[in-house]
């Protein structure tokens, strides 16, 4: 790659960082106003008790246990798919890896919390630890809520890191082309990397190690969620298919949020020579594939439930396809499986808007389905003296909401601080690139001349 | 420390200076290259490439292994209580705990030892250059001989270079 190609990629990547604008300011306002909001809920919930929320007998997991299984699957954007196309080396990565892998980051983080959240006493979170209390109790490893906190420590720990290690020559690259303040503080950040071929060989064998190590990470995570129902008998929770179906939707999902991130990355922050549409297109064809898969767990799912005919079970089929639930469950299906295989299976639709539009449906169709498999179930037990209803009060919504405020917040900030496309690996791809095409010419010059 | 390099524009341009430096009598441990992006197909760059990263990784997950192994055993037998009618030592639910520790194991292990053999972090490093994140790449000798300096230089310069630095 030429010395002029090199800087000039520098410094459409390092735009963002040394400039800001006025709007950046306004929405990271806008953003924070409403994450105070709800942490100041958070805390009007905890000085009232649960009693200000709509958790009662016998729902107790509603809106912030859905919240936590769907940002858990909004996190398997990142790392998982990062790591997949790391390891089959497809080209096309290259400006979409470190976008996904902070939507890991940030939704694990935003994920984690909700358990906590849900906790009557959250400041006794550190309970789960697994460390012997004052009576030498530690706590029983055969519970899945401890199952997850290993689980989600694992997949963060390695996320964050398969994060954090490609930043470092880019952090580099920073500090060399700052002064003052700033190049200090990134130049603390470059660690002193210097770029021999020694450091160069050391970080990408790490990769590949953490890619290979973060794919069963990521797939066991998800597992390991869809075993809080699982392991339960509950209708229609006590299913083997849970673990396959959970990982499905949370890749589903994921690849939706990457989707939209992307999307908005490109438009504010005026990448568009960067992240074309053929990024687009082939998430696009991810998020069809994911759509089809999707509709064939939910198939496999309704079916064995309707066929079996097991009395608990089919009342909660009846409640989400003919009862209140229903409005709930068929624009789920819609948006979940109707919408994007429509637009995503038509070449001419499968644009950058249309992978959006797609993409929108999605995320609220997975929030659905999360909701949808929390709340009937909990609601329908099998004695019906128990059966029971639920209604989000604001308390609920306003965390809710303030959760995807939060996350666009988190991303916000990362885009102004960080390169958001790893630098150092779009040049890579555009010396193969480069070193391809020459090949080529050579190869066509060879048969003209034999 | 004082050392001489120069900057060149491409790696063809690189690699000779390197070639001229061997010729010149630079053992191959005392030239530093450094480039702002890997470059796997030059064999300037196939230095260093052996690494025990793999192995290191496996023993880091065989660590975890056995610490978990170990945790969830030892904490059952501890207070032995019967749950949902499984045995006081359940090893299905033991296998989960396991072997998120056996990866994140052979995670540590593996930044660890990258930080350990890249030697990361340190301080700003005195021998570098800002023009290799722009692009160039650099070749040099750290600490040469005044004795040697100009065969150094006549390597360096033959390798295509505008103009030699010291530091």
């Amino acid at each position: 790659m030429s010395e002029a190609s090199s800087r000039k990629l520098s410094d459409d990547l390092l735009r963002p960082l040394l400039q800001t604008s006025w709007r950046f300011y306004v929405l990271v306002a806008f953003l924070g106003s409403i994450v105070l909001m709800g942490l100041g809920t958070w805390a009007y919930q905890m000085f009232n008790g649960f009693g200000v929320t709509g958790i009662n007998n016998p729902i107790f997991w509603a809106f912030y246990i859905t919240n936590f299984v769907f940002w858990i699957g909004i996190s398997h954007a990142g790392t998982l798919i990062s790591a997949i196309l790391r390891l089959v080396n497809a080209g096309w990565r290259r400006p979409v890896t470190r976008c996904a892998e902070v939507i890991t980051a940030f939704a694990l983080m935003i994920g984690a919390l909700f358990p906590i959240i849900h906790l009557g006493r959250p400041w006794l979170f550190f309970w789960l630890m697994p460390y012997p209390s004052s009576r030498l109790i530690w706590p029983n490893f055969r519970s899945p809520l401890v199952w997850d906190f290993f689980a989600i420590t694992t997949y963060l720990t390695g996320s964050v890191l398969f994060l954090v290690l490609p930043m470092i020559p880019d952090f580099a690259l920073v500090r060399d082309r700052t002064t003052g303040l700033r190049s200090r503080v990134y130049g603390m950040l470059a660690l002193g990397w210097q770029g021999t071929p020694k450091q160069w060989h050391r970080l990408e064998s790490a990769m590949s190690i953490m890619a290979i190590a973060i794919i069963p990470v990521a797939v066991s995570v998800h597992t390991i969620v869809s075993f809080d129902f699982s392991m339960a008998p509950v209708p229609m929770w006590h299913s083997t298919m849970f673990g396959p179906y959970f990982v499905a939707g949370a890749i589903f999902s994921g690849i939706a949020g990457l989707i939209i991130a992307m999307a908005a990355l490109r438009k504010f922050l005026h990448i568009e020579e960067y992240l074309h549409p053929v990024h687009f297109q082939n998430l696009g064809k991810l998020l069809l594939m994911m759509s089809l898969l999707w509709g064939y767990f939910v198939f496999a799912e309704r079916l064995t439930v309707w066929y079996g005919n097991e009395s608990a079970e089919i009342q909660v089929l009846r409640a989400t396809q003919k009862g209140s639930f229903a409005p709930l469950y068929w624009t789920m299906v819609v948006v979940n499986f109707v919408i994007p295989v429509t637009i995503l299976s038509i070449r001419k639709l499968r644009t950058i808007t249309g992978c959006v539009i797609a993409s929108c449906g999605v995320l609220v169709g997975m929030w659905l389905e999360r909701f949808l498999i929390v709340v009937p179930s909990l609601g329908h037990k099998y004695l019906p003296y128990s059966w029971g209803t639920y209604r989000p009060r604001p308390v609920e919504i306003l965390i809710t909401i303030s959760t995807f405020a939060a996350m666009t917040l988190l991303y916000t900030l990362f885009a102004k601080f960080v390169p958001i496309i790893s630098i150092w690996e779009l040049k890579v791809g555009e010396q193969e690139t480069h070193e391809t095409a020459l090949q080529r010419s050579g190869r066509a010059l060879g048969e003209a001349h034999p | 420390m004082s050392a001489v390099y120069a900057l060149y524009p491409d790696p063809d341009a690189a690699q000779r200076a390197v070639n001229g430096l061997r010729t010149a009598g630079v053992a191959e441990a005392d030239i530093t290259v450094m480039s702002g992006e890997p470059f796997e197909e030059q064999p300037f760059a196939q230095r260093d490439k052996a690494t025990w990263l793999w192995y290191i990784a496996c023993a880091g997950g065989f660590l975890g292994l056995t610490f978990s192994t170990w945790l969830t055993r030892m904490t059952e037998l501890a207070w032995p209580l019967q749950t949902g009618n499984m045995p006081i030592v359940a090893w299905w639910p033991n296998l989960i705990v396991i072997f998120e520790l056996t990866m994140l194991g052979a995670i540590l292990a593996t930044v660890i030892t990258l930080f350990i053999t890249a030697k990361l972090p340190r301080r700003t490093p005195d021998f570098y250059d800002r023009e290799v994140t722009n692009g160039k790449i650099l070749v040099g000798v750290q600490n040469p001989s005044a004795a040697n300096l100009a065969a150094l230089e006549q390597a360096l310069m033959a390798g295509g270079a505008a103009h030699i630095k010291r530091s």
